[in-house]
């Protein structure tokens, strides 16, 4: 290990450095309406990190400015992993930016337990209404508006049509039997059928999550949440038939220790043609391409099969987006910006330049790939919707299932074992 | 600190010196005295941040590990040792035990008796040991991260170096899927903190073999000895001090070891290179079971205080004489 003996100077300099950055982080949560010239500054923390996205954002922020010329925007981008342990900080501190990035579910709703978010079921009412409710799930806490998307998504399986034509699959499998039979078909060509990322668990929950919303049902899937209570025969299967996959091998070599976007990860294993398919969501494509080179016209999409004699029917999807919720008295500026935000206009241009699904139904016809029209479709059609586990149930329980279900696919624990360990989980929470 | 400090200075000063003091015994008491204060105002800035940056937080996680809390407000879900019986419990954390042990074991028993052997040989004259010194130094100032990036890059099943490699030169059968392979993941880590580590101890080791006399194993050769026992009884007793410190870091190191496993692997696959500090990382700000995670910081720390105590007492007890002041040998 690094300096386990550190010298007391050393030391000193740490801790200095550790104060100084305490400091700085203590600083971000700074004041931001009134002013003495009239104009609010408004503080928008957001995830966009990436390019076009970044630009896009900064650019919509300046129009917003524009519009208003009593309102400033500050823009806060952080990276995804710190931007969640920002946040851990500045929820212990009691203090949120006025505009915020949130996935909803779990987290949310502590944070909005907390008493540190805007309820906005009244200030976006006449608004908001309008806009795709599979979108506006995930961020409904109580029946209460606690945050407005910008993006919505599901999951699905993404294939290489070229490796499924040549292992003889004319048309993508509808049930998890006919899924069986294709995965051994592809082995049956030598085709790695699947790939996986071991490393990161939460994509083998997604397997998990979706076959219980076969067997059980959406709505039994929420209830199970509701009760604590994950042991009933359904969710069981579920991992039954998850261990029945598993058997067949279909993983890639080393999927244990995979990530999922690096240049030997799962996305790249997809998108360089090595591995059929992939379950995953919207961005599923874009990361294919920036791991590995990308699939173009073969790339095809199909949605979870449905599990014969289930409960749960393949129009219920799995899914979850983006969006923002506003921190408990954040300035009337900071509502308006969601409203533009989430306006045709600039529905239609975060649709065009950045990839992301529409949220306002009248900005749809600015959607073009293929796919992505594909998991529109499907969105619209659905019946019932469940967030990603490990957005939607309290961290603790969220690590849990995913760690579960990582377990099981690595053969260490039953379907009876995660189905008690989650459980169990669930019912130590509160 | 300066209402204390300057009446000391005034006495003290040398431009009106004081009469001498009549009783000599007084004298010695108010310079005592003066020179106590003296010490705690040097002291005082480092030993408030030593308290609040060091001594708080210890003490506010031994707190936190009798509570179920989430991180957020004070812990008041208070469960007396629930935390620690939970932790004797669970399967993972025994694991990290295990392997925290192995990893001292494998560092002792291959990693150490390596970098001895390197310095030993590049304490000979041989030609270009200083690049070979530098080069096998080079790996310790790499930082954990990259090192773990490089390695997963290196190691991954059949795209990796390592498998090309192996491949190539017909020995396919011994590449595999290193860290992604429960069974192999261990083995795989181990090997890359040699490479890391061993360069360290080497430099060690070799700063002291350069401070062992020449004379000395010149007159154990003229006294006929073999180059075996000139090693094991000229230079391995001289080298016992560098020999004892480098154990310690070792294996400090090995049960504080976060950065390197986190990065390749965070513990996985299913929890088979996970150390202590990955399962505390995960129940902490994974989890936010932050008091549980407190009871895995607890033990680390305990397990971490006895052994550098013990090691203090019973193996560091001779190389530490006159170097740590003792109230009695300190108050002359």
């Amino acid at each position: 290990m690094g300096d386990p003996a550190l010298s007391r100077r050393g030391f000193l300099a740490a801790s200095a450095a550790a104060g100084l950055g305490m400091t700085a982080l203590s600083g971000c949560g700074g004041d931001s309406d009134g002013g003495s010239s009239g104009t609010t500054t408004v503080e928008w923390w957001n995830i966009s990190t990436t390019q076009p996205t970044k630009d896009v954002w900064a650019a919509l922020a300046k129009k917003f400015e524009a519009q208003n010329p009593k309102v400033k925007i500050k823009i806060v981008q952080l990276e995804n992993d710190a931007y969640k342990s920002k946040m851990t900080a500045l929820i212990a501190s009691g203090k949120l930016p006025d505009i915020f990035h949130t996935w909803g579910g779990g987290v949310l709703r502590q944070q909005v337990d907390a008493g540190l978010v805007e309820d906005l079921t009244d200030r976006t009412k006449e608004w908001s209404e309008g806009l795709l409710p599979v979108a506006k799930e995930p961020y409904l806490i109580d029946d209460q508006v606690y945050g407005i998307p910008f993006d919505i998504g599901m999951v699905g399986f993404w294939y290489n049509k070229a490796l499924f034509k040549k292992a003889g699959i004319d048309t993508p499998p509808t049930t998890w039997s006919g899924f069986l039979d294709a995965v051994r078909a592809l082995k049956a060509k030598n085709i790695t059928p699947i790939a996986l990322a071991g490393k990161e668990a939460w994509t083998g929950m997604y397997y998990w999550a979706y076959l219980a919303m076969r067997t059980a049902g959406a709505e039994a899937v929420q209830k199970a949440a509701d009760d604590k209570d994950f042991t009933a025969p359904e969710f069981v299967q579920a991992g039954r038939l998850l261990k029945e996959l598993v058997d067949l091998q279909p993983f890639q070599k080393g999927f244990l220790g995979a990530a999922y976007s690096t240049p030997s990860g799962q996305a790249a294993a997809v998108g360089n043609g090595k591995a059929a398919m992939e379950l995953m969501g919207q961005w599923a494509p874009v990361v294919q391409a920036d791991a590995g080179k990308g699939l173009g016209d073969d790339l095809g999409f199909f949605p979870f099969p449905e599990v014969e004699g289930g409960k749960g029917a393949i129009t219920e999807v799995f899914g979850g987006g983006g969006g923002h919720a506003l921190r408990r008295g954040a300035p009337q500026a900071a509502v308006d910006f969601l409203k533009f935000f989430a306006s045709e206009t600039t529905d239609r241009e975060l649709v065009k330049k950045t990839g992301v699904l529409p949220v306002v139904p009248a900005a749809e016809d600015a959607l073009t790939d293929v796919n992505l029209k594909a998991v529109q479709t499907q969105l619209k059609a659905s019946t019932g919707f469940q967030l990603y586990l490990d957005q939607a149930y309290a961290p603790a329980l969220g690590q849990e299932v995913n760690e579960s279900v990582a377990a099981l696919i690595a053969g260490s624990k039953s379907p009876e074992q995660i189905s008690e360990s989650i459980t169990k989980v669930a019912k130590e929470e509160q | 600190m300066t209402s204390t400090f300057l009446p000391d200075k005034r006495a003290g000063s040398g431009t009106d010196l004081p009469p001498p003091p009549a009783d000599p015994a007084r004298g010695r008491a108010r310079r005592r005295a003066v020179n106590w204060l003296t010490a705690v105002s040097f002291q005082v800035p480092a030993l408030v941040l030593f308290i609040v940056l060091v001594l708080l937080p210890i003490l506010f996680a031994l707190y936190a590990a009798f509570f179920r809390w989430g991180g957020f407000g004070m812990p008041s879900d208070y469960v007396g040792t629930e935390n620690f019986t939970r932790l004797f419990d669970d399967p993972v954390f025994l694991g990290d035990l295990w392997r925290c042990l192995l990893l001292v074991l494998l560092s002792l028993a291959v990693q150490l008796p390596f970098a001895l052997a390197m310095a030993v040989l590049l304490n000979q004259r041989i030609r270009g040991r200083a690049l070979y010194r530098m080069l096998f130094f080079a790996p310790y100032v790499l930082s954990e991260a990259i090192t773990g990036v490089l390695f997963s890059m290196i190691f991954a099943p059949d795209d990796g170096l390592a498998d090309q490699v192996l491949d190539n030169i017909g020995l396919g059968w011994v590449g595999g899927e290193w860290f992604s392979d429960p069974s192999t993941v261990m083995a795989t880590l181990f090997l890359v903190m040699t490479w890391k580590y061993f360069g360290f101890h080497m430099m060690l080791y070799l700063a002291g073999l350069q401070s062992i006399p020449k004379e000395l194993t010149e007159a154990a050769l003229i006294d006929g000895a073999s180059p075996w026992q000139r090693f094991r009884n000229v230079t391995l007793p001289l080298l016992a001090p560098t020999l004892r410190i480098s154990v310690f870091l070792s294996v400090i190191g090995a049960i504080q070891l976060f950065d390197l496993v986190w990065v390749v692997t965070q513990g996985g696959p299913d929890h088979h290179s996970e150390t202590m500090a990955v399962t505390m990382f995960q129940f902490g700000f994974k989890r936010y079971q932050v008091g549980y995670a407190s009871a895995i910081s607890v033990v680390m720390f305990g397990i971490s205080l006895v052994f550098a105590l013990a090691y203090q007492r019973f193996v560091l007890r001779r190389d530490l004489q006159g170097a740590t002041t003792t109230m009695r040998g300190g108050g002359k």
